[in-house]
């Protein structure tokens, strides 16, 4: 198998082939969130292919739902299911629609209206912590994300019942669909908004597999309360031009433009081998 | 099902939330089974059992929205949840929670609010709930539930524990006119009649079950003899039981401690509209916000009692 960071630009050209192919996505922000899902499904999550339900496996909700081409991608080179499936995305009739659902082999909740997931994953912590279950479960969230209410009831709970077998990844790149998040609706001192609810946090590089997977190794000695990640990343990571630009939230690679973003991820891929 | 009629136009001895708590602790004999509250546990009858089970019993505190997420994460995990707080927050405040996670994604879920319609009282408006049948009924295959009284509660939120999906229970925490013997077993989906008649059909809920058998006994006293429903499954409705009752009256009024919006009325004549179109009037609070006030004065200001269905009943009976 390739290292971790191949195989992200790897998924990355599956990404980029899937949202060409059903002319729909969220491309930006699935390319900034590739390395921490990729890290996860392939170093740091305790998962089988085989056995999706296993009562220990880890779980891992992506709750900023619209970057399902990513979470896609990343389950079909798992193992989840064939590679071809791909192209079945956003089909009419498909059952991989545009946002996750549970009817996908390997996904834990159906997300997409975002602010859901954390305290979803809190009831899954809190199930885990019950039956002294040995898994952890991954809550991804974006930074656009944060302006729901509902993520910190969430926050509220995970640190009051010291869930330490939950933790929190916000993937980080400052774009929402309008525009930059501090423009938006700012995220001043984000670090110690979750140090305030009771999370331990780390700052990490989202973009780099080596230290998102340093950084979740970390996050497993806490104990006795959850752990957040700020994963700092760029939107649409991988290729140059579809870099921290707003646009490619959900845009659509035109065919020069495909050309130009699979020249780019494949010599990416070949420098990181 | 096998259940016996004992009305008396006595309220029973026990409140509806002590009745709660004593069944929310024989649920928690189910080790599966887990609760979960929005701070009112001692509101609803359950504090003392979930202060003594605290691996079973979490309160979550003001926060709706993470209560039916926790919920449906309990759920996803093997768990058997069951989720309470006032009714306008077990629904309004949580809506879309309660819609993706749990009802969409296929979780299965009890969720109870408390303090249906007027019962809610001097809480008023803000705390009222008249539309929360009427969105968890728009929530695909949820189970909708008006609780008539103690002895439905206890034979009916046990069976909840072990069916598939949403289920969404209204109920009020007081003194109920009672309407059933102890010890009675309903099929949820299935109405239950309560009294047999001919001329008129009367399909009520919650609360109004009592106020129809009422308004049953001052007809027959004038001759007219009214069939009565208990449709306490609002959703799945008992389209069957609506038929038959339709053909065999000709004449339909519903009941319901709710907007007449969305709630049992619309329900009901969903169905007659579709199989068995027949003069139709509906009891209900009729659009309108709620307000303060004791029981009584609320249930005459906005028509739920037994004196408006006697008039709806000759009103409809008019139009046969």
């Amino acid at each position: 198998m390739d290292n971790l960071t191949a195989t992200a630009f790897k998924i990355r050209q599956d990404i980029l082939d899937t949202v060409v192919n059903c002319k729909a996505g969220h491309i930006g922000g699935d390319f900034s969130v590739t390395d921490i899902l990729t890290t996860l499904y392939f170093q740091q999550m305790r998962i089988d292919p085989l056995q999706p339900k296993d009562p220990n496996r880890d779980r891992l909700i992506l709750s900023k739902g619209h970057s399902v081409e990513a979470l896609y991608a990343v389950l079909a080179n798992r193992g989840f299911f064939p590679l071809e499936d791909l192209k079945l995305v956003s089909a009419y009739g498909s059952k991989y629609i545009g946002h996750p659902t549970t009817k996908v082999n390997g996904i834990e909740a159906n997300s997409g209206s975002l602010g859901h997931g954390l305290s979803v994953g809190v009831g899954m912590a809190l199930a885990g912590q019950m039956d002294q279950a040995p898994y952890r479960v991954y809550i991804v969230m974006g930074d656009g994300e944060l302006a729901e209410g509902s993520v910190w009831e969430g926050a509220m709970a995970a640190s009051h019942y010291q869930l330490d077998n939950l933790c929190a990844v916000i993937d980080r790149n400052g774009l929402q669909i309008s525009g930059p998040t501090e423009d938006v609706m700012g995220h001043e001192n984000l670090e110690a908004r979750w140090t305030a609810f009771g999370w331990h946090v780390i700052k990490a590089a989202g973009n780099s597999t080596e230290a998102m997977n340093t950084a979740f190794e970390l996050a497993k000695t806490i104990k006795g309360q959850p752990t957040v990640i700020i994963a700092e990343t760029i939107k649409g990571y991988g290729v140059s031009f579809m870099e921290n630009a707003a646009p490619w939230h959900h845009k659509v690679p035109n065919a020069e433009e495909y050309h130009l973003a699979t020249a780019e991820l494949a010599a990416k891929r070949g420098a990181a081998l | 099902m096998n259940y016996k009629v004992n009305f008396t136009n006595e309220k029973e001895k026990r409140a509806m939330k002590d009745v709660f708590g004593a069944t929310v602790a024989k649920m928690g004999e189910d080790p599966k089974f887990v609760y979960l509250d929005a701070d009112l546990m001692s509101s609803i009858g359950t504090k003392k059992w979930a202060d003594a089970h605290p691996t079973q019993a979490y309160n979550v505190g003001v926060s709706e929205a993470n209560l039916a997420g926790m919920a449906a994460g309990l759920a996803s995990s093997g768990l058997k949840p069951l989720a309470h707080t006032f009714g306008p927050f077990a629904s309004r405040r949580c809506y879309d929670q309660v819609y993706l996670s749990i009802g969409y994604t296929k979780n299965d879920v009890i969720m109870i609010g408390s303090d249906a319609g007027v019962t809610a009282a001097y809480n008023g408006g803000t705390h009222m709930p008249f539309e929360d049948m009427a969105l968890y009924r728009a929530i695909p295959h949820a189970t909708v539930i008006d609780v008539t009284d103690s002895a439905m509660l206890e034979n009916v939120l046990p069976k909840l524990l072990d069916m598939k999906g949403l289920k969404y229970v209204r109920l009020g925490r007081k003194e109920v006119l009672g309407v059933y013997e102890a010890g009675a077993d309903f099929e949820v989906g299935k109405a239950a009649l309560v009294k047999d008649g001919s001329d008129v059909a009367i399909i009520a809920c919650g609360i109004m079950v009592a106020e129809a058998l009422k308004a049953a006994a001052v007809l027959e006293a004038e001759g007219i003899k009214a069939l009565v429903l208990d449709m306490f499954t609002v959703k799945p409705i008992d389209a069957e039981a609506v038929i038959a009752a339709a053909k065999k009256t000709g004449a339909i009024v519903t009941a319901e401690n709710h907007n007449v919006i969305g709630g049992l009325g619309s329900a009901v004549a969903d169905v007659l509209v579709k199989n068995t179109p027949v003069p139709m009037e509906m009891v209900g609070v009729q659009d309108e916000f709620g307000q303060v006030g004791p029981q009584d004065f609320l249930q005459n200001f906005y028509g739920l009692t037994s004196e408006v269905i006697v008039e709806k009943v000759k009103a409809v009976i008019a139009r046969k």
